[in-house]
């Protein structure tokens, strides 16, 4: 295959170079990862391992990218078991121990089961949170647009450690001793209690059945702060996916069942405040932190996980991002027809009552606080058509830094310029593999913000001029930058989602292959198999139909 | 990846991520006080006595007070910081300077401290000054013996003015 001289990065057309460098997509590098160092490093690491998982689940049921919607999984698990747990619970401080071993004990049916699952789920709440935090961050997904994702996400950790611990005091066994009397010298350090909490718990008889109720009363009441918090979390998304797929949801209850089986939760001794526990077989997950405690001291343990908060909240503005360009809507191409509001993966496009004097009931309107700059909007919008008989091409919605326009000047120079037996375009985005490198005499590679801002007509206008195959990739599937991207195009193109594929386009010339930032072989190989593919096709009916309409694009 | 070679490395995976939980949910044993040895607990909450004792207002200043605040006696609101000191077997265990609670400084003084000591018998003294000269004026000494794991807790009762030593 012969390469072209310099096909690292693909001009985009319609800007200067001055406009292109000032406006252009936020990169990997931009988004606040620094160029080179450790965070290229890890982003490839998460990569990697993304891929190793992609080979046992599938791109589409890969765990890692249903965090998100995992961790509600294992809250509502943890919530049904709780429930059943509660129901045969003693809330008084001299039942509560015995209470438990009743139920571990299987004198409610499947009460030991019920508590091992409500223990391993909660256990596996806090693995799956923090390795959702730490693929956020690594993609660079805590700045810019998203951060207030980034920042409501943060209560929810506190918020989740207080509903865990609270729970391990109920048992009221020698580590629940051990963690409320150390979270009580935690708390003393701060200078807000006149007496301090920890004398509460000096002697055996200042525990009162009234505590017990305060006790449950915060261990039901935090969830569902936490259950709140995890709702506002999600609100400047559309379309949060808070359920995993079957499938995962299935293989992690039955993981977690057999965990709960095979190694069941057990209490530890009774309580027993005129004594001191020696040795505990701590949850390190939840109760790791009172080791640090006894370490070193209680206003150390505050600086460290005091300043940690304060510098996750921070991370969105260390330093502040530029905003991306928004989405910007041209009212005269608008009819409000409501697709890019349905596409948005931000929420960031409204539709309201039409302020022009069109006998129209609505128009899309960009809210650019909200606005990620995907272009997922542009590609939505049914005026997006390179068919359109104007010279230029203004859309509904369209991106300032790309516009639909450049892009069908862009597509048709390519069409003029390429050569061979079987020509191919290729679309691809910023995020997923570098294209450049498949451009050739017979390949033309176009770089789009997002795979899902590519209008469907363009693969037409593609084939009906001529080319012999459209390839279009992304991001892998599930991780597209701007979430929905990958998805939308694949509804598009096979014609159940608007708007679509038309019927008489030749599918078998249209292929989608998906590849991440690692996966530059593999779409090359891909690109191969599908020339392959192409070679042993008729030629299509209709091809040729669409010439450039420009005759300097022709030449150029 | 054959099908039932994916399925085996889900299973693989789902294990190894159970595994993690298992093991982390109660291991490695943390050991929070070595086997021969016991703890000792200071804890006490109590108001040491005013700085200033109460004084007759002289007529001139009862003067310049509105007639309804013109009370005979004034006493000063801060009080002393309690000052409490332990001695275990003849060396110094604990000394706590605490100071007195409330944005005038006139609450209690609490005191919360801990430590790890050898179990066995021990002699214990214990004394505190709440007075504002700063002479120790309370005392009390308990020998004890301290098997392992044990908490003495040691309080100080106001009413009484007298240590108590539980265990």
């Amino acid at each position: 295959m012969m390469r072209l001289p310099s096909p690292a990065a693909l001009p985009r057309v319609g800007l200067s170079q001055g406009e292109r460098r000032k406006s252009e997509p936020l990169s990997l590098r931009e988004r606040g990862r620094g160029e080179g160092g450790i965070w290229p490093a890890l982003h490839r690491a998460l990569q990697h391992v993304e891929r190793a998982f992609d080979l046992a689940f599938g791109q589409r049921l890969n765990p890692w990218r249903h965090l998100g919607a995992l961790c509600f999984w294992c809250f509502w698990i943890v919530a049904a078991t709780g429930i059943c747990v509660y129901a045969a619970f003693d809330t008084s401080v001299s039942g509560a121990y015995a209470s438990v071993e009743r139920i571990t004990q299987n004198a409610w049916p499947l009460g030991g089961i019920a508590r091992s699952l409500h223990r391993y789920a909660s256990d596996a709440l806090v693995v799956i949170v923090l390795a959702h935090l730490a693929r956020e961050w690594i993609a660079g997904h805590a700045r810019g647009f998203r951060w207030f994702s980034w920042l409501s996400g943060l209560p929810l950790l506190w918020l989740l450690y207080l509903s865990g611990i609270g729970g391990y005091w109920l048992v009221w066994d020698r580590l629940a001793q051990f963690s409320l009397i150390a979270t009580a010298e935690w708390l003393d350090w701060l200078p807000f209690f006149g007496e301090p909490l920890v004398r509460n718990f000096i002697a055996g008889e200042s525990v009162t059945d009234r505590f017990f109720s305060l006790l449950i009363f915060l261990h039901i009441g935090i969830p569902l702060l936490l259950l709140t918090g995890m709702w506002v979390h999600i609100q400047r998304i559309s379309r949060p996916q808070t359920n995993p797929p079957q499938a995962i949801a299935l293989g992690f209850l039955i993981a977690l069942l057999v965990l709960a089986i095979s190694r069941p939760a057990l209490s530890g001794a009774p309580a027993d405040l005129a004594t001191a526990p020696a040795a505990l077989d701590l949850d390190w997950l939840y109760l790791g932190i009172h080791p640090l405690l006894y370490a070193a001291s209680a206003g150390a343990l505050w600086v460290l996980i005091g300043g940690a908060t304060v510098l996750l909240a921070l991370l969105p503005w260390l330093p502040p991002l530029p905003r991306p360009l928004a989405a910007r809507v041209d009212l005269a191409n608008c009819n409000g027809c409501g697709r890019c509001f349905a596409d948005c993966p931000y929420a960031a496009v409204t539709l309201q009552p039409r302020t022009d004097s069109k006998s129209l009931p609505r128009q899309a309107i960009v809210d650019a606080d909200l606005c990620a700059g995907c272009g997922i909007c542009a590609g939505a919008c049914p005026s997006s058509t390179p068919f359109r008989s104007v010279e230029a091409l203004v859309t509904g919605i369209d991106m300032p830094q790309q516009p639909i326009d450049a892009l069908r000047l862009e597509l048709e120079r390519a069409i003029a310029s390429l050569k061979g037996d079987t020509r191919i375009v290729v679309f691809g985005c910023d995020s997923g593999t570098d294209i450049g490198s498949l451009a050739a005499s017979d390949t033309a590679a176009l770089k789009l913000i997002c795979t899902g801002m590519l209008p469907p007509s363009f693969v037409e206008y593609a084939l009906r001029a001529g080319i012999d195959g459209v390839l279009v990739t992304g991001c892998r599937y599930g991780d597209c930058e701007f979430r929905l991207g990958n998805r939308w195009i694949e509804e598009r193109l096979a014609a159940a989602r608007e708007p679509h594929l038309r019927p008489a386009v030749p599918i078998e010339r249209v292929r989608i292959a998906w590849a991440g930032p690692t996966d530059a072989e593999a779409l090359s190989a891909e690109l191969v198999r599908f020339r392959a593919a192409l070679a042993t096709l008729p030629i299509a009916a209709g091809a040729g139909h669409v010439r450039p309409k420009r005759a300097e694009v022709a030449h150029g | 990846m054959p099908k039932a070679l994916r399925y085996l490395a889900q299973a693989v995976l789902y294990a190894a991520f159970v595994a993690v939980i298992g093991y982390f949910s109660t291991a490695p044993r943390y050991e929070h006080l070595p086997a021969d040895e016991a703890l000792i607990k200071l804890s006490f909450s109590h108001a040491g006595e005013r700085k200033e004792a109460c004084r007759e207002r002289t007529p001139e200043e009862l003067a310049k007070l509105a007639p309804n605040m013109r009370a005979q006696t004034v006493c000063p609101r801060e009080r002393v910081p309690v000052r409490v000191e332990i001695v275990l077997d003849d060396q110094p265990l604990f000394h706590v300077l605490a100071a007195p609670s409330g944005l005038a400084k006139d609450g209690a003084s609490t005191v919360y401290r801990r430590a790890p000591v050898p179990a066995g018998t021990h002699r214990i003294g214990a004394r505190l000054s709440d007075v504002p000269s700063g002479e120790f004026n309370r005392a009390g000494d308990v020998t004890v013996e301290l098997k392992p794991g044990h908490v003495l807790v040691i309080d100080f009762d106001g009413q009484t003015g007298k240590f108590v030593f539980r265990s």
